[in-house]
């Protein structure tokens, strides 16, 4: 995965509690068996009618968020379905930054595996970078290292990341290699608890 | 030795390494997979030439993109290529496969129960949010995203933090025609989505105990609704003797061995959690969601709520976008929302009991004209032994439909879609909008209330119904 240190990009403010992953990308999508091109579905029934012509009125379509990369969200983001397709759509589609009050667990865990940074700020924080990106173009500028979130209006929050993950995202390390450098431990484990089919 | 709790026993006889700051990497028991979430995970292995290191603790089965009219009738191309991966992958990597033609083939989470693979103290993981189901028997089980499927295929172990620990108590118990399902609706619209994030929960008290297996299932199969990572209960001796004779279970005097080793499992007394929430089960009614996730619901003798009730603005409007979606009325009684479908199924509710709980309120009377009701039992062997019963013919005289096993309308993947705008009364674990269908709307309900809804076209209180028969 892409590695992810220092990131700046606009602001798209989804004022919305419990987003849940049918939301992000509805099942009728996730029939496919590759992990790319899954942007085109991403908030599909929010992002286009009937017809499958755009919703002027869904914030996404909104000229000002066209190419936005920080998805600024309410509390709960990702509920529901385990499905990797949502961060798969959500990279796909261009975010690399989804910031909430909170999110549920398997989304955040699925967001970190392919390089997305989920950052968890407080409601108020949260409620004022909705509230500076309403109507208009605002930029974020994201440090992981410093675990930092700042913009150009004297914003300035910092997150908490566990250290293994921000390590995992700073080099863009592949999970299953550094697990493998402690295969003859699994075996051992495996061994001495005689883990049986 | 301080108490402990299942979760802590569980925790520390699987983990393989641990380090200071970092998560432990856990041994995984059981891994199940079904055709949607894996493929990817395949690839991944394939792409960088790595083995699935236990096939012997891999399980696969195909469900939620199959047809449940006709199991020989796939018209959906797609769909057709998912479950031919599948094959294709299991057949490559050596792994067990029920395929649609398989006499074990169902659900994930109602096959792995029934085969006996799911056992007490177990940690089972599978690419699908549901897995909390298994936790029923004191097993450690919950959903993983397909990075986490692929890394456990490649090292059958996955990087976790330990979660924190929650229970559940349910006092007394529950009145007589209030279900499994009744209680967990009950649990999710009292304390709330977010309640169990970030804990594993587990369920104690009298009502707990006095559950059936099946019942426990439904209850721990919507923790991943209180966004608990996981949900479950220590084993017991209703544990024991529901996997006694089970296929995948030990038997004979190696059965007393593990027994006994299960039954040590439980959790200790005085055993401490992170945090306690209680409720008492005495209290609950027959419950029926009206909004757009599970926690809005009511008793089916309440009305829908005004969004001027709540408190804060974004409620209010989450409130009234619920309402909007559903269609419905502030202050209409629940028991006068008519219904277009009926879907009995689903691994929250499509087991055997579940079907005779149905069964009993049809039986002899006829589905209400205008609305659609259709049976997917949850697996084969369970369509089998409710075929052996007599069920199917129950369900049909009454004018419902008795289908082949799969996920179906739970999440509409296949031909088994609510239409836009029409309301559906459903056994499933989710609400969501657009998740029978877009455009459908879902009320969540027990199996006797979904077949009390059928019979009346509109939601009913079933003790009504189970009094006439007493
Ligand atoms: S029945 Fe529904 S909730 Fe259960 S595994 Fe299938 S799709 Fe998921």
């Amino acid at each position: 995965m892409e590695p992810i240190k220092q990131f700046s990009g606009t602001v798209c403010p989804l004022d919305r509690s419990n987003v849940d992953t049918d939301q992000i990308i509805p099942k009728q999508f996730l029939k496919r068996i590759e992990r790319t091109g899954f942007g085109q579905f991403l908030f599909y029934h929010w992002r286009l009618d009937e017809e499958g012509k755009e919703n002027e009125a869904f914030v996404l379509n909104k000229k000002q968020y066209k190419d936005a990369s920080i998805l600024v969200a309410g509390n709960n983001f990702g509920c529901g379905s385990s499905r990797e397709h949502a961060p798969w759509a959500l990279l796909d589609y261009g975010f690399r930054v989804v910031i909430a009050p909170s999110f549920a667990d398997i989304f955040y865990n699925n967001c970190l595996k392919n390089g997305i940074l989920p950052i968890s700020l407080s409601e108020e924080q949260v409620g004022e970078l909705l509230h500076t990106a309403e109507g208009k173009q605002t930029e974020l500028f994201v440090d992981l290292e410093q675990q930092k979130v700042t913009n150009n209006n004297g914003f300035s929050a910092e997150f908490q990341i566990d250290p293994y993950w921000k390590q995992m995202l700073l080099n863009g390390w592949d999970e299953i290699s550094l697990t493998l450098t402690l295969d003859e431990q699994i075996t051992k484990f495996e061994k001495s608890a005689m883990v049986k089919g | 030795m301080a108490p402990k709790t299942i979760i802590d026993k569980i925790w520390e006889q699987h983990k393989v390494h641990g380090e200071e700051g970092k998560p432990d990497l856990i041994y995984i028991d059981l891994h199940l997979i079904h055709e949607v979430t894996s493929p990817q995970a395949f690839e991944g292995l394939r792409l960088n030439g790595r083995k699935v290191r236990r096939p012997d603790l891999t399980y696969a089965t195909m469900d939620h993109n199959v047809p449940t009219a006709d199991k020989n009738k796939i018209n959906d191309k797609i769909a057709h290529k998912q479950m031919a991966t599948l094959e294709k992958n299991c057949q490559e990597f050596g792994i067990e496969l029920a395929d649609i033609h398989h006499p074990d083939q169902g659900i994930v989470h109602v096959i792995g129960p029934e085969l006996g693979l799911t056992q007490p103290g177990k940690t089972i993981v599978c690419g699908d949010s549901h897995t909390s189901t298994h936790g029923a028997f004191g097993a450690l089980a919950f959903g993983i995203g397909t990075s986490e499927v692929e890394h456990v295929l490649a090292t059958q172990t996955l990087w976790q933090s330990k979660p924190k620990t929650m229970e559940v108590k349910v006092n007394g118990k529950l009145a007589p025609g209030v279900a499994a399902k009744d209680l967990i609706l009950a649990v999710i619209e009292k304390f709330g989505i977010g309640v169990g994030t970030g804990y594993v929960m587990e369920y104690t008290g009298e009502a707990i105990r006095s559950l059936s297996m099946e019942e426990r299932m439904t209850v721990c199969n919507m923790s991943i609704e209180a966004g608990a990572k996981a949900g479950l209960i220590s084993p017991d001796d209703v544990t024991i003797s529901y996997l006694k004779g089970r296929r995948h279970v030990p038997s004979g005097e190696a059965f007393d061995q593990v027994a006994a080793r299960w039954q040590s499992l439980a959790s200790d007394e005085g055993a401490s959690y992170d945090k306690t929430i209680e409720i008492d089960a005495s209290e609950i009614e027959p419950q029926v969601t009206w909004g757009t996730n599970p926690s809005m619901g009511s008793s089916i003798n309440g009305n829908v709520p005004y969004p001027d009730q709540f408190e804060s603005q974004s409620e209010r409007e989450s409130i009234q976008r619920a309402l909007d979606y559903m269609g419905l009325e502030p202050g209409t009684p629940i028991n006068e929302i008519e219904v277009d479908y009926v879907f009995i199924g689903s691994c929250t509710n499509s087991r055997l009991s579940d079907l005779r709980a149905a069964a009993e309120i049809v039986k002899g009377k006829t589905v209400h004209s205008g609305v659609t009701a259709i049976v997917v039992p949850g697996s084969q062997t369970v369509k089998l032994l409710a075929e052996q019963e007599g069920l199917n013919t129950i369900f049909i005289n009454a004018g419902f439909e008795w289908r082949e096993s799969g996920c179906s309308m739970c999440l509409a993947m296949n031909e088994d879609i609510v239409p836009p705008g029409k309301r559906c009364a459903s056994t499933s674990n989710r609400n969501f909008e657009g998740r029978q269908g877009n455009g459908s709307r879902t009320h969540l309900v027990s199996p006797a209330m979904a077949a009390g809804a059928a019979i009346e076209g509109k939601f009913t209180d079933v003790r009504n119904f189970q009094a006439a028969l007493a």
